[in-house]
Parts: structure tokens; C-alpha cells; sequence
């Protein structure tokens, strides 16, 4: 019944790659974060195609910020050096103008407010919607201000949004989040930046929590995941997880991108 | 516009002054940021919370400050010249009304770690020094760059009890401390409150703040009412970096047009010099610590990192009342540079031997810029006293034989 029904709202947008991995896979999905201009400059597209050629399931692309409040050091460090590499959203835009002839996954960008106030609001989704972007992830947009100001307008532009919700996230504003999420909902593990130290991943009781609700968006899991342990653990329960820190540290000082990629990924999936 | 009039005090239930303000924080903070926006008020209007704050207030911090009369600075400027003594507040400055009004927010709401940024030192001291007095532990995020800068403050901090944490993110100062203490609470939900020391951050901090604060202006009212005969100066100046003392001098007076509100931005090295933190001037609307408001950053939306000799306005944003009050008109901005400030700093103490915190100083340019009638009463807002400084004072009679 579940599945009819996504199958039908999947016809009905006539594509939403994001719906459709969730469809087809199913299960176990994997999303590799990964910080626009980092490494270098040029690295976004290649990046992007290591991560399709060796097994991520969706991308998600962040865009630097000056002051990433929910992202710990290693993820403020990539930004940081992104940011002095030169990366803004127009130069990300320009790098993403074709991309869409060589990256076939769903890519969801995520980011703070401020530079995409600065960038135009509404021109930024139209620019995101235009190169073939699927979601955004806006951590520091505030359900309030989605619902009366923002969410028409990225609705608008058929992009999906996804809400995030902690553990310590009651269960009706759970509820509500879900509702206003489309594509998937981001968990995150436990109450901390991202890479964040607590060493448990996520709990069981939070992740079986989330499944119990059988929520309208699939569940991806994320912070602090950061191996083929964490991810298998989350997978028995929640649809998938989402990568960052652990991959941003991979590619550190990495004079090759693909092969770094391709190690990585095979050390979580392998 | 406004068919009903609206008070510039309060902002609206999701925290804006107009289009500033609202809480813009991730979903980490939502359930701390949420307990804070549905019980402040209840609490703090609580009769037992009154007494407590009023008494520390009083006893402890030693309020109310004087409305002093300075009688050879009002000569100078031909003009009836008060200065509202909130240097000689414990800790040597306004911060402290603010920490001890949320320290006993923060017991009630039964958190048992208390943390902080800081920037020249001050509010850090002030919220060490709270939690000394109630036995809280607590933790002081600090630019790297500061600690260097400020060390007598930060030997303060630790004879208090204090962890003081460097923030070595970015720019290292200000901005990024405040960035470090709101991750410290992203990481620590359930016992942690977080004192904010200025009018910013989400909803209902700016409130909050200004809040408690106020105490500032009110105290100004009755004494006013008292050696003038009237509740109502002409002007009420003060200094804005965040802006939580200009808050306070503000707050009673703000629906009270006949009162002219002056707010001094600090210029830096001069406005366009690329070395200025005058916000207003060289800021656009733009999000940061959670709230929306005039921002000083690139056309990328990056955040700019401003300049002041005064490490107190060294912010690149404002409160978002401020950014209100200023898109209103409601209050007059203006800005002082750094030497302007010395200057002024210098008049202060040669005139009513008073040495004010280079934050003060800047309100105490205002005087220079603005025509009086010989009438007009003035209530400059002296936020802090100037052991602090010394070394800029220092670096100055060196440099300038002031």
C-alpha cells in the first residue's frame, strides 16, 4: 500500500530522483556529504562523479559559510578553506551548470541562510532548480519561516526540503517536520555538531522511535557516522545515513580525489 | 502602516522588531531555545524571582547606579549633562544586571552549567562572577586572539572559577566565540544554559536581555523625576556594539517620542577605512547567532570581521531591536572613531575625573556631534570604567601626549 501510494505521487511529479532512489533501492541508502571547492576549487564535479562511479546513492553538496554553526571542526575547517579556495554560490552555480550530463544521482545542497539571503532567495532556488538540484537542506530555516515565507517558494521551484530532528525532538514536532519535509527526514544521531565525539552512533530506541511513527519520508540518519560499523548499524533500522566528517577527513590530504573516494566508499559499503 | 500601535520595546511572538529578529537556529537548539521562549517571562515576572533580582540588584551589584550631574563636562557643551554610572556596578560595568538575571533564570530552570562568550572579557566576568556567587560551573568561550589581548580579564575569569575555552575558529575573536558557545549547547541539550551577553541571538534572548537590562533606564526615570523635575531627558546617549547597554538606557524611553535616542557605532580606523564596525552604515540585513538583523559581511554573504579599538563593539552585528530602531528612525545613529574616542575618553577623566571604558567613550563623542539648547537635560549612558583600557590609554599619552 505504502509503495502504491509512492508510486503514485511519483508519477504525479514526474521526477523527483530523490523519490525514486527511495523507491528503488529501498533500502540502505547512502549519502556522502561532501563541502563545494574542497579539496580545491575544482574539485566539486569530480568529487560528485567519484562518489556516483563507487556506490553513494545521493549527494549532498554543502556550500561554505563564514559561520557553520551546526558543523563541527573538521566540516568548519573544509569550509574555511573552500571559502579562501574561492568558492561562493555564483562560482558553484557556474561549476554546476552542465553537471547534469555526467552525475545521474539526486543532489540536495545544504547550507546556512545568509549567503542564500545575500544570493536572492528565490533567484537561488530558480538557479538550483535550473542546473538540475533536487532538495535543499537549510538547517538554520526555522519552520515558521519556511511555512509563511520560504517553503512556497521552494515549492514553487519543485525543489524537495528536508527538516532535521534530534532526539531530544518531541514526537509531534516530529510529526509536523515530517510533514512539511519532502524527499526524506535528516535524524541526526544524537544532540551534537556534526563529527560530533558521542560515541554511540545513534540509538536503537530514537531510531526504532522514528521507524514506529511510519513517518510519510524515508529516515536518513546522520552524525556521527563514519564507517561500514556505524552505517550497517543505523541501516538495520533507519532507510539509510548520511556521511560527512568521516569523508571530509579522508580527502584531507588527498593528492588523488577519485582514488580517495573509491577507498572510502569501498571501507563503508565493502 | 501600523494600525495598532505597536511598542518598539517588545517584539512580536516570533521574536521580531520589525523585520529583525525571529530564531533562526538549527533543530539542535530548538527544545533549550523553545523551554527559554515559553517560560521566560513567566518566570521572571515570578514574585520570588523579583525579590531575589532585586535584592542582588541591590545588595551585590550595588544599584541603583547614580544619575550623576557633570557640571564642568555641561559647561563644555552648554547643555545639562548626566552621567548614568554604570561603571560603578560590580565587575566595573552594566554586564552584570544581565548575568545575574540569568543565573537565576538558569537555576530555575534547573541547569547546572552555565556557558558564555566574551569578547573584551567582561560579560565572561560578569557571568563567572554569577556562578561563583551560586556555585555554577562554568565555561567562558574566548577568541584566541582576545586572550592575548585581554589577559587581565581572563586571569580574572579563572580566580573566579571559570574554564575559559579558546575559540580558534575563523577569525578568532568575537564572532566566533559566540559561534563555539552556541555549539558547546548544541552538544550539551539537557543541563546547560547559555548566557548570551548582548541584545542578540534567537528569540527570546534580544528580549530577554533588553529586559533585564532595563533596570538601566528605569532607575534614569525616577532619578531624572528627581533633580529635574521631570521623568524625560531631551537625549539618552549611548554606545552599540550588540547593543545591550543601549538597550536598557533605551528601553523606558522608547514610546516616548519628545525623548531623542542617540546611538554611537564605533568607526574604527573611519568608516570606509575597511576597519570599522559601524554596522549600520556599512551593514546589510543578513542572519547570524540566530537572528535576523543588520549584518557587516561580503556580497556572498561571508561575514565581515570588523575593527574597533574597543574589543566591547568589536561585533560584526547588532541587536536586532537596534536594526529596528534604526530603520524606524526611532533612534538616531552615529559613530565614533577610535582616536575620536580616546579623545573623549581623555575629556572625560581630565573634566569629572572619571576614567570610562573605551566602549563609553564612543557615547561620550555624541557630545561634539550634536547642537544643544542650554536647556536640553542629556543622559549619556557611561556603560563601564576603564581599567580595563589602560593599555590603549597607555599607548596613547605615549603616542599623542593626551
Amino acid at each position: 500500500m505504502f509503495v502504491k501510494l509512492l508510486i503514485i505521487e511519483y508519477l504525479l511529479q514526474k521526477m523527483s530522483r530523490l523519490k525514486d532512489i527511495f523507491l528503488t533501492k529501498r533500502k540502505s541508502i547512502l549519502n556522502i556529504y561532501c563541502t563545494a571547492g574542497y579539496p580545491h576549487l575544482e574539485s566539486t564535479l569530480e568529487v560528485m562523479k567519484a562518489l556516483q562511479d563507487n556506490g553513494a546513492d545521493i549527494i549532498e553538496l554543502g556550500m561554505p559559510y563564514s559561520d557553520p554553526l551546526a558543523d563541527g571542526p573538521v566540516i568548519q575547517h573544509s569550509s574555511s578553506l573552500a571559502l579562501a579556495n574561492g568558492m561562493t554560490i555564483k562560482k558553484l552555480f557556474e561549476q554546476l551548470k552542465s553537471f547534469r550530463s555526467e552525475v545521474s544521482l539526486p543532489v540536495v545542497l545544504m547550507g546556512y541562510m545568509n549567503p542564500v539571503l545575500q544570493y536572492g532567495f528565490e533567484k537561488f532556488c530558480a538557479d538550483a532548480a535550473a542546473v538540475g538540484i533536487d532538495g535543499l537542506i537549510l538547517p538554520d530555516l526555522p519552520e515558521y519561516e519556511f511555512e509563511t515565507e520560504y517553503g512556497p517558494i521552494i515549492k514553487k521551484y519543485n525543489l524537495d526540503f528536508v527538516f532535521l530532528v534530534t532526539p531530544e525532538t518531541s514526537e509531534e514536532r516530529v510529526r509536523k517536520l515530517d510533514n512539511l519535509s519532502t524527499g526524506f527526514l535528516y535524524a541526526v544521531s544524537s544532540s551534537s555538531t556534526t563529527g560530533g565525539g558521542n560515541s554511540k552512533a545513534a540509538s536503537e530506541e530514537y531510531l526504532l522511535k522514528l521507524k514506529g511513527m511510519e513517518l510519510k519520508n524515508p529516515v536518513l540518519v546522520g552524525f556521527g557516522i563514519k564507517d561500514k560499523a556505524s552505517f550497517d548499524a543505523v541501516c538495520r533500522i533507519a532507510d539509510g545515513a548520511i556521511i560527512g566528517t568521516a569523508f571530509i577527513k579522508s580527502l584531507e590530504n588527498s593528492t588523488d580525489v577519485n582514488a580517495s573516494t573509491k577507498t572510502f566508499l569501498s571501507s563503508v559499503l565493502g | 502602516m501600523e494600525k495598532e500601535k505597536q511598542s518598539y520595546a517588545s517584539p512580536d511572538e516570533q521574536g521580531y522588531y520589525g523585520q529583525f529578529g525571529g530564531a533562526y537556529i538549527p533543530e539542535m537548539l530548538h527544545q533549550n531555545v523553545e523551554e527559554l521562549r515559553t517560560k521566560y517571562l513567566e518566570i521572571i515576572y515570578e514574585e520570588s524571582f523579583q525579590q531575589e533580582f532585586q535584592y542582588l540588584l541591590q545588595d551585590y551589584v550595588g544599584r541603583p547606579t547614580p544619575l550623576y550631574f557633570a557640571e564642568r563636562l555641561s559647561n563644555r557643551y552648554k547643555a545639562n549633562i548626566f552621567l548614568k554610572r554604570e561603571d560603578l556596578c560590580h565587575t566595573g560595568a552594566h554586564k552584570i544586571n544581565n548575568t545575574i538575571g540569568q543565573i537565576l533564570l538558569a537555576q530555575r530552570l534547573g541547569k547546572k552549567r552555565i556557558i558564555a562568550e566574551t569578547g573584551a572579557g567582561q560579560h565572561g566576568v560578569a557571568t563567572a562572577t554569577v556562578c561563583a556567587l551560586k556555585g555554577l560551573e562554568c565555561i567562558v568561550y574566548m577568541g584566541e586572539k582576545d586572550i592575548e589581548r585581554q589577559a587581565p580579564n581572563v586571569a580574572r575569569m579563572k580566580m573566579l572559577g571559570a574554564t575559559v575555552i579558546p575559540a580558534t575558529s575563523g577569525s578568532k575573536t568575537l564572532k566566533d566565540a559566540t559561534n563555539e558557545a552556541i555549539r558547546d549547547w548544541i552538544n550539551n541539550p539537557n543541563d546547560t544554559h547559555y548566557i548570551i551577553g548582548s541584545v542578540v541571538g534567537p528569540h527570546p534572548y534580544p528580549d530577554m536581555v533588553a529586559r533585564f537590562q532595563s533596570v538601566i533606564s528605569e532607575e534614569m526615570r525616577n532619578q531624572l523625576l528627581e533633580k529635574t523635575g521631570s521623568e524625560l531627558p531631551n537625549y539618552v546617549i549611548a554606545c552599540v556594539g550588540g547593543g545591550s547597554n543601549a538597550a536598557g538606557a533605551f528601553y523606558h524611553f522608547l514610546d516616548e517620542p519628545s525623548v531623542k535616542l542617540i546611538a554611537v557605532e564605533a568607526a574604527g580606523e573611519g568608516v570606509n577605512s575597511g576597519k570599522s564596525a559601524a554596522t549600520t552604515q556599512l551593514g546589510t540585513t543578513g542572519i547570524l547567532h540566530g537572528s535576523k538583523s543588520l549584518l557587516m559581511q561580503t556580497e556572498d554573504g561571508q561575514v565581515v570581521e570588523p575593527h574597533s579599538i574597543s574589543a566591547g563593539l568589536d561585533y560584526p552585528g547588532i541587536g536586532p531591536l537596534h536594526a529596528h530602531l534604526f530603520e524606524s528612525g526611532r533612534a538616531t545613529f552615529m559613530s565614533a572613531t577610535d582616536k575620536k574616542a580616546l579623545t573623549a575618553a581623555f575629556e572625560l577623566a581630565k573634566f569629572e575625573g572619571i576614567i570610562p571604558a573605551l566602549e563609553s567613550a564612543h557615547a561620550l563623542h555624541a557630545l561634539r556631534m550634536i547642537n544643544f539648547n542650554k536647556n536640553d537635560v542629556v543622559v549619556i549612558c557611561l556603560s563601564g570604567r576603564g581599567d580595563k583600557d589602560l593599555a590603549a590609554y597607555m599607548m596613547a599619552m605615549m603616542n599623542n601626549n593626551q
